[in-house]
This record gives C-alpha cells, structure tokens and sequence, in this order.
C-alpha cells in the first residue's frame, strides 16, 4: 500500500508500522480506515490520554464513570442521571445549522443509549464578534440547528452559556449536553456479550454522509475545509424521537445485553466498542446493513456516520420482539451478525471476508503520547496590568456599556427559540443561574449548569480551569442544590504545538484540584482538539457541565431579587481583580491581566454556607457574581426579580475593579431582616465574608460608594439595553 | 369523565397532557395509539402537542391522515369534544375539523414564551370555568402558529363566538406589541360553530401547577369536566 493512502487518512508512519505488527501483515483498505477512525484523536485521545488520568472520577454516588457512552450518577429513591457532554466545533463552522443539529442528535442517543430518558439538553456556545456578518451566520444558524433538533424531540433546552470574542471568530464552539433521568434497573451499557447472541442496527438506513467525519475533528481549519462539507452529517430528528421511544421500550421490557450509539466512527466504533467492552468478538455481514444508496463500497458502510442509528445486542431469543418494537414505531431493525468469543472482528460482505482486526487492537492499540509543552510567550506580555487606569467616570454610561456588550446581554433571543418547557419540570427557567427540574412522583430537583470562561484559560490557564469548575458549582449552589458530579468538554488548538499541550495540561491541572476540594468527579466528557483556523488557536475553552441534586424542591431558591426592603449581602470578598474582566475588554478591547485568583478552599466555604442558608429558609435570593463584576450581577438581580436595590458601601478600592472586577468565590443574597444576625453567624461560622451591602428598594439601581452616587439607573433601562442588545445585532 | 390523548408519531406533549389530567385533576386518562380506531368509552379527545412526523410537509398535514383522525372525526360530528393543542391544532385545521390556517410565525423563529391570552368566549365547553374577557397567562411553543383567515371568514368567525382566545398585554389589551406570532386579529385559539372542537396554540398543560409558574392552564380542563357535569355526562352541545 502506498504511504499516501494511510497518511491521508491521519495515520502516521510508525503507527501504520504498529498495525502491520498487531496484524502480522499489511492491512488492506478497508482496516486502514477502520484503524485511521479508531486511532483518530477524536476517538483515542492518544495525546490527552495521560494527562486526563489526572481528574477525579470516583466518589459515593458515581454509578458509572468514563468510558461508557454517559456518566451515571444515583440521585437516590432508585433513581440517577445520566449525563454528558459532546463538541461538534468542526462541523458546525461549515454548516452551523446541520453541524449543531447532529451535534445535539449524537449527545441525546447518548443518554437514551444508557436506557435513560432524556430530560434536558445544555449548550456551551463561542463565536466571533457579532459585528461579523460571518459571526452571526454562525450563531443564528447553530442556534436554529439547535432549537430544530431538540424542540423536535420533545427535550426542554434549559440553560446554556453564549460568549463572543474573535478567538473564536474562524472556529466557534458548540458543546451539546444531555441529561436524562434512569432507574438504576435500566441501566443499559454498550457491551457485546454472550456467545451467539444476534447483533442487530436499528433505526435509519446508511448512507455516505459523515465519512470520516471524526478524522475531520482531528485536523485544523482551514481554506480547504469548506470542501468537508460532505463529512457533516445531516439529522433527522423526527427519526430520532422515534428511535427514542422504541428503545426506551426495549430497556423497559429488559430485552436487551447491550446497545450503542453509532456516533463518531460509525459502525465501525461500536462494533469495536460494544465487543472490546465486553471481551467478546462479533462476526458482522455487511450487506446486510439497510443502505439508503446504491453501491456503498464495505469501506464506506464501516465508515459512514449516517446519524440516527444504534447497534444492538439483545437478549437470546428476543429478536423477532425487538423487531416488533421497533416496527410499531415504523423504524427497521436488522439481524447483521453475531457475537463471538474470539475478540475478533470478522466483516463480510456477503461471502467474502472484507476485514479482520482484534477488538481490542482499535480501541486499545494506539498508542499514547506525550506531547511535547512549552509555556507560552504571550503569557509575560499580557499579564501585568494597573487597574487604576481603567477607571472612566462615568459609570452610569459603563454599566448600561457592559450589560449591551452580547456576552454579558440577555440570551433570551437564544432561548426563546427553544423549547425550554416541554415535559412540564422546569422550574427555573433560563436567564438566572443554574435551570432546576422536578423529579416527577419525587420531592427531588435536579439543577444544571454549563460554564466555562476562555479568557481567563488564556490569561492563565490553571486558574481559569479551576474557575470552571467553580463558578459551575456555584450557579448550582444558587438554586439550593448541592453540587454532585462533571461532564467536561475541552476545546482547545492543535496539541502537536507545545504552548497548546502546555495550555491543556495546566487547565487539566486547575480543574482537577477544584473537582477535589468541590467533591464533583467527572463522570464522561470529551476531548476536542484541533480548534484553529489559518494556524490561529482559539482560547482554551473547556466547559463544564454539572449536575446538582435539591433534596426537597420546595427550599429551591431564585436568581431575581424579591423582597421589598430584604437585606442585599455579599458573600466572599471583592478585590483589586480587574485582569481578565469584560469590563476591561469591552472598554479597551484588551484580554490582558491576570485572572481573578481562586482560593478554592474560600470557595467550598461560601457553597457551603449558601447552601446551608438557603436549606435554612433565611434567603429570599440568591445570585453567583462572576463575569461583569458586582454591579453587573446587581443589575442582573434587580432585572430578573423586577426590583430595584439601594447599595452604600465603603470600600478603598478603585471603582472600576469595585463595580467590575470579577472576584471569585461570591454570591450575592437578599435576606429578610429578621434572619440577618442569624445568617451571619452561619456564615461568620464558616469562616465566610459576609457584608451587608444595601437593601431591596424602588424601582432603580442606586449604587453609592464613600458617599458618592456612582450608579444610579432605573431597572427598566437597564433591562432594554440588557433585553435588545442581541436581537439589535441580529436584525 | 374519561379523556383519551392521541400519540401520533412525534408526538411529544402526550405525556404533559396525560400528566395533567392524571395527576393534576386526578382524573380517568388513556393515551389512544394513532393507529387505533376504537375511540368510544372516552368522552373528551385531545391531540396533543409536539413534531407529529416531524412536521415534514407541513405542521400536521401528514398526521391527519392517521387512521385514528376518521374516528375522531365521527366522534366530533356526535357532539364529543376535541381539544387540539399547538400541532394538535394544527392537525385539526388540516383534517378541515376548524376554519383557517396557520402559517410560519412572523419572525421565521420558533417562539417559546409566556403569552396573556384573552377568553372571548366564555362559554363554551373549553372556557365555562372562565370569566367573560378574563386574561389568562399561557405559554406558547411553535415556529407555525401564525393563525390565518380571510377577513370575511374572520369576520363570520367573531360573529359566531368562534374566536375563543387572543393574544393581549397582562391587562387584556389586544394590541400588534402583544401578538407573538403575526396571528390575523391576534387570535390564538378558535372553535367549530358548535362549540365541542376548539384548537389552541398556547399550552395549557404547562401551566396547571403553582410550581410552575402559574395554574391558568387548569381552568381549560376544568371547563371540560364543568360543563360535562352540567351535562350530566350527555355528549352534543
């Protein structure tokens, strides 16, 4: 075989050599695809390997960690969620609306692949300046791809996070997560097991869209890219629903070993998965696959990554039910071959043999490696800023400037094309901190939460990891419920160049140690490299999506101010800390300083005590402060909850960093009088900040520092510039 | 009192409907598999919300071709009652069982939002829990539910009662700021002259629990059951 075949397909020299070894032969074209996929950054990490080794993944109520299709976590009453998180950066800069769409189709059969119903889709967005016509080309067609897929299926999207910046410009992020509810019976894992079982594909036909897609993932952007277009898959999610239901029913009448998404890789994926898993082999008939093309070579049936189908392994003798099921629901289901006991992969087409690889060989032969790392240049250059320059005056007119800036602006023109309702369990709606959903038939909620801030990963990249995980659990904290467990998606540049490996390690680093003191393991994520346009990296971008569990729904608390006269407190300390802030880029277009620092221990202290204060029934809101600084988070407490405060403060910091500065590890409340002393012992407990700021008053933001009035807006202003920045841009 | 809640495929508010009536009101429901024909035993026929087949073609043209829809077509001209919510609604206007049409909403964007719709119509089955003009805040959800008829056929339509609901501001003005969708006359929920098909595109089923913001949506179902005992459990209006 020539080298240009397997090079094209991603391989290297020395690991087409590995093949030929663990093959004791040439492989023919077909295994080289196969191997190309499977050896794929996308589907080995082999550069991340290593370094994620680093995060916690265990603790008391994980029921199922990485490396099966979801992260499962018990909730209790025999109930647990299932949940994880996927990007689909890639194919959604050339074609936003599909590329998203997919991206949300393969994260939902992610969770309904583990028996559970699907409850909840999240979204983690980045896109260039929403003056560039392409930026917003991008961001209406990803959040139309978006809002097609899951309003079809009937999954409320309840929460998300939406961040422009140019870094992103070229190559934007879209991360989908899931959430479904399972009882621990129902639990399915994508395992091949049982010599002689069938192995069926259900739901749609093959076809040749999505060849190659996740070498794709494993290469940068660039001019040529637009010709990838045919890599993108294209959804259909009325199939999906259907696919849904069908297999919710499988699982419900326990008629299946085992079953597996066909997403990244295709069938090639699961068939190597589901037997790996189970240290068993399978012997698959190819033609007997249901195509939807005529003359679909065997390497483009291994490869395609049509969506909307799963591989099966039901139990003996349940075939013709499974095929009933699925019947009903007017969706094919296909006996294709069987599993062995060999660990081999035998395919056929028809008679002839068309490939045979060990199991184990794709998901496990390739091997590890250590890239190379060196610390950025930039990071001298950017770090070292005085705040004290920054202050500009007027602060009425920079604090209307920061909440119509389309980062800090209401995302409500996003979230109104979702359907954030269905299913009847949320209970709070998007635009506060976390989204909380009832358990039906329990008094149990669950909160969620996406987040994730680039710049401060850019400007340092440990810290800014271990504010991911922070600021996640504490917008979950916001709602009452306690922090249980991680989903991560780590979008970053291409791992080959030293800085980005440095980058990736460092944010590793910085999460891992804020998932250890904040008790969150992570339970399933993703890894996706290879996110630059033209050589140019985006910021390192990883998000974290976190579940929450309140034990009794009716101690839930809210975002919005209410209260009439309630005490507004501040939980935790606000420092000279104006590096890395919005403030500081919307002003001067600067992303320079150094991030706010995070004192994790601080942090547990202050989750703990609001946690402690809500289940106490002694709040009557609370609000995480973190990207815009206090006055953003004041503003954004007054517009939710239609009320105005009145703030007096001294305070020898310099205005700007007071108003603006984004500290870390605070959360502002409002306390009725009557429980104040008594929630400042909780706090003063703990060992938490706890200041008395001002109280809720009247219709305007009133912001008096030393004696001086520095903002005074009523709430209705603020709320139009915070309402119309986005539809404007967009218009 | 017994309701039956349709499951087309792609369906996706069955369960919230089914969810109200069954642990809401505490009432007897079942769902009925759109391939069923068997529809007598049930006194109240809801289509429910949701993609039924994805909404390819157009929003409920294809669903009403269900072998269940001629069952409840029989059902309707006997005087039963049939609700249809959003895509039900849609499904109705298709099968002919309401006048008009929707098309795509002004915006082109799929809109989920809280709405304040005024009840018109006081007294039919769906709103005799209701008071005359009372405003009622119900959500909606949908990217087709901009409600089209001819200013003539408008016109017979509020002479006749037949505009049961519109859109207004919290204080029950009908008025262009408050209408979500481009709805002709704003309207958002129409009936059949007598009265025992209404299709709606807010959602009442999402807001029939304090815990959710709101339990303006209860008062459709409870019209149902009110004017059902009134009735003594006699089918015709």
């Amino acid at each position: 075989m020539e080298a240009k075949v397997w090079r094209e397909m991603g391989l290297t020299d020395r690991e087409y050599e590995l093949i030929k070894e663990i093959l004791k032969r040439e492989p023919n074209y077909v295994e080289v695809g196969m191997f190309a996929v499977m050896w794929s950054e996308h589907c080995s990490y082999k550069s991340s390997r290593a370094v994620l080794k680093k995060l916690p993944t265990q603790g008391p109520h994980v029921l199922q960690g990485p490396g099966e299709n979801a992260g499962i976590v018990d909730i209790g009453e025999g109930l647990a969620v299932a949940f994880k998180v996927e990007s689909h950066n890639h194919p959604s800069a050339i074609e936003p609306f599909q590329g998203a769409a997919t991206g949300v189709g393969g994260i939902v059969r992610d969770i309904f692949t583990m028996g559970a119903r699907p409850i909840a889709n999240l979204n983690s967005l980045r896109f260039g300046d929403l003056e560039k016509p392409r930026s917003r080309y991008l961001f209406n067609g990803v959040v139309n791809g978006i809002g097609w897929y899951g309003n079809c299926m009937g999954i409320p999207t309840v929460a998300g996070e939406v961040y422009f910046d140019n870094s992103y410009a070229g190559n934007p992020i879209v991360n989908a997560m899931c959430v479904g509810l399972v009882k621990h019976g129902d639990i399915a894992r994508g395992v091949a097991a049982g010599k002689g079982n069938a192995v069926m594909v259900v739901g749609a036909r093959t076809g040749r869209d999505g060849i190659h897609g996740c070498t794709f993932a494993s290469e940068e952007l660039s001019e040529e890219s637009e010709d990838r277009r045919p890599s993108v898959q294209v959804g259909d999610p009325f199939m999906e629903k259907l696919l849904l239901e069908a297999c919710q029913e499988l699982t419900a009448k326990n008629l299946i070993v085992g079953m597996q998404d066909m997403g990244a890789a295709g069938l090639t994926g699961c068939v190597c998965e589901m037997a790996s898993r189970g240290g068993t082999g399978m012997n698959i008939d190819i033609s007997l696959v249901p195509r939807r093309e005529k003359g679909m070579t065997p390497y483009e049936v291994m490869l395609s990554e049509s969506q909307e189908r799963m591989l099966i392994v039901p139990r003996a003798g349940s075939e013709e039910e499974v095929k009933a099921i699925f019947s009903k629901w007017g969706l094919e289901a296909v006996v294709i071959g069987e599993v062995t006991e060999d660990g081999l992969l035998n395919i056929f087409d028809g008679e002839e043999k068309v490939a045979c690889i060990p199991a184990a060989a794709l998901t496990k032969g390739c091997p590890a490696y250590s890239p190379e790392e060196r610390e950025p240049a930039y990071l001298k250059e950017v770090r070292e800023i005085d705040s004290g320059k920054y202050s500009f005056g007027n602060w009425n007119k920079a604090l209307l400037k920061v909440l119509s800036s389309p980062t800090i602006a209401s995302k409500k023109w996003v979230y109104r094309q979702y359907d954030y309702m269905v299913q009847t369990d949320t209970v709070i709606v998007p635009g506060g901190d976390a989204a909380l959903l009832r358990v039906k038939g329990t008094s149990k909620a669950l909160a969620v939460t996406i987040d994730g801030n680039g710049r401060y990963c850019y400007l340092d990249p440990f810290c800014g990891g271990a504010i991911a995980v922070a600021e996640a659990a504490r917008n979950i904290v916001c709602t009452g419920a306690r922090p249980l467990a991680v989903t991560d998606c780590l979008n970053f540049g291409n791992p080959e160049k030293p800085e980005i490996f440095w980058q990736f390690r460092n944010v590793i680093e910085g999460m891992s140690k804020a998932c250890r003191v904040l008790e969150t393991p992570v339970v399933s994520g993703n890894v996706s490299f290879y996110n630059e346009t033209a050589g140019e990296p985006v910021f390192p971008t990883p998000t974290v999506g976190m579940v929450g569990l309140l034990e009794n729904i009716e101690k839930r608390c809210k975002a919005g101010f209410s209260g009439e006269g309630d005490a507004v407190v501040l939980l935790g300390e606000s420092k000279d800390e104006l590096g890395g802030s919005e403030y500081l880029k919307i002003m001067t277009g600067l992303v320079s300083g150094k991030p706010p620092v995070i004192d994790l221990e601080l942090e547990k202290a202050v989750q703990e005590c609001c946690l402690k204060l809500i289940d106490q029934g002694l709040v009557s809101s609370a609000h995480d402060c973190s990207e815009g600084g206090l006055a953003v988070a004041l503003a954004e407490g007054c517009i939710i909850g239609g009320r105005g405060v009145k703030i007096e403060m001294i305070s020898d910091l310099n205005p700007a960093a007071l108003l603006f500065g984004e500290s870390q590890s605070r959360i502002l409340l409002t306390v009725p009088w009557e429980h104040i002393s008594k929630a400042e012992t909780v706090s003063l407990d703990l060992g938490v900040p706890f200041n008395i700021l001002g109280r809720v008053k009247g219709r305007s933001l009133t912001f008096i520092v030393n004696g001086t009035k520095f903002i005074d807006l009523e709430v209705g202003s603020m709320e139009r510039e915070w309402l119309e920045a986005i539809p404007c841009l967009m218009s | 009192m017994k309701f039956g809640v349709v499951v087309f495929p792609g369906s996706n508010c069955d369960v919230d409907v089914y969810h109200v009536i069954k642990n809401v009101l505490k009432k007897p429901v079942e769902y009925i598999w759109h391939r069923d024909q068997e529809i007598d035993g049930f006194n109240c026929i809801i289509l429910p919300g949701g993609f039924s087949y994805g909404d390819y073609l157009r929003s409920g043209a294809i669903a009403r071709f269900s072998p269940v829809m001629k069952s409840v077509e029989k059902f309707a001209s006997q005087g039963g009652l049939v609700l249809g919510i959003c895509n039900g609604f849609q499904i109705l206007l298709e099968a002919g069982l309401l006048p008009g049409a929707l098309r795509g909403n002004d915006s082109q964007q799929f809109i989920c939002d809280d709405t304040f719709i005024k009840v018109e119509n006081e007294s039919c089955p769906f709103t005799i829990d209701c008071a005359q003009d009372e405003v009622l805040k119900i959500p909606i959800a949908h990217k087709d539910g901009n409600y089209f008829a001819e200013a003539s056929l408008l016109r017979e339509l509020e002479a006749k009662g037949q505009v049961v609901f519109r859109y207004c501001d919290h204080e029950g003005r009908v008025s262009r700021e408050a209408n979500p969708n481009g709805s002709v006359g704003n309207v958002a929920g129409v009936c059949n002259e007598s009265g025992n098909i209404l299709g709606m595109m807010p959602h009442p089923e999402r807001c029939a629990e304090e815990l959710l913001g709101g339990e303006d949506g209860k008062k459709i179902f409870k019209s149902v059951l009110k004017w059902w005992e009134k009735r003594g459990g006699r089918r015709g209006s």
